[in-house]
């Protein structure tokens, strides 16, 4: 009887698993297609997003209270990230006058 | 419970809209209503300190960043750089090939029958402090420099150039 209850207000592991893959790689395919460097860190967030829902529903299901304090973690290191980033694109637009990704090819040399 | 899946079909949705849009403000919007979906995963999970945090730093502080930029910089549709169709399909066969793989992966894991309940009291403000404060105590601190070190940061880079001849 417990187990069924379980099984009626649960989600299979794999099922999360599954949903944060799908998320993840929707960032990715984000990443290759888009140009806009704005765009391009926002799919940067999707990616570290999906990541932190995963750890967060392991932490549920071990009962581990670690994987919810490193998720908290992340979302500090994307603030900062976005704050750096951010100034970065208004830095280049305001030598190049375009936040297009292949401005910044010049910096291969 | 069922409600987790619609809750998924609509992340995938709004993400998928996200990258697809054309015009940048409204791929911005349509991220915010997918983080607002994460939050409404981590109730489904009783993380409640952070659906809260999830959506007063990512909603709140990330997302009006972006905004602030776009209209900052005045971009729309028309300055929307776009790439080829070749490399677009290129890309997306790319993503899918790293689902595929993932996937196929998570097939070979032997198949368990465990469920990820929302019951636990692992995410509860309270239980979550106290491990914060006090196992994790350095890195906390730590991050306090991070940020620091990126508002610094930011700042600097951000700064309008002054004379050369000053310095």
């Amino acid at each position: 009887m417990d187990s069924v209850i379980q099984t009626i207000q649960g989600i299979p592991l794999n099922h999360y698993l599954i949903f944060c893959s799908v998320i993840f790689s929707i960032g990715v395919i984000g990443v290759l297609i888009r140009r806009n460097v704005i765009i391009i860190m926002m799919c940067v967030e999707l990616m570290l997003n999906s990541v932190n829902l995963l750890l967060a529903a392991f932490s549920a299901y071990r009962g581990d209270a670690s994987g919810q304090v490193f998720v908290f973690f992340v979302m500090a290191l994307a603030a900062a990230e976005v704050a750096v980033g951010l100034a970065i694109v208004i830095m280049v637009y305001r030598n190049t006058k375009s936040v297009d990704i292949e401005s910044l090819s010049k910096l291969r040399w | 419970m069922s409600i987790f899946y619609f809750v998924a079909f609509l992340s995938i949705f709004f993400a998928l809209m996200t990258i697809f849009a054309k015009n940048p403000v409204h791929s911005v919007l349509y991220l915010v209503i997918t983080f607002f979906t994460f939050t409404v995963h981590y109730i489904l999970l009783n993380a409640q300190f952070l659906a809260v945090v999830n959506f007063i730093v990512y909603m709140g502080a990330i997302m009006v960043l972006f905004l602030f930029v776009l209209m900052l910089l005045n971009l729309n549709k028309e300055s929307e750089p776009m790439k080829s169709n070749l490399v677009k399909i290129m890309g997306a066969i790319a993503g899918m090939s790293l689902l595929a793989t993932l996937l196929g992966a998570f097939r070979v894991l032997e198949i368990n029958n465990d469920y990820v309940t929302g019951n636990t009291d692992v995410g509860l403000v309270e239980n979550l402090g106290k491990v914060l404060f006090d196992e994790f105590l350095l890195p906390f601190e730590l991050s306090s420099l991070l940020l620091l070190t990126a508002m610094i940061g930011a700042v600097l880079l951000a700064k309008k150039e002054t004379k050369e001849s000053n310095g």
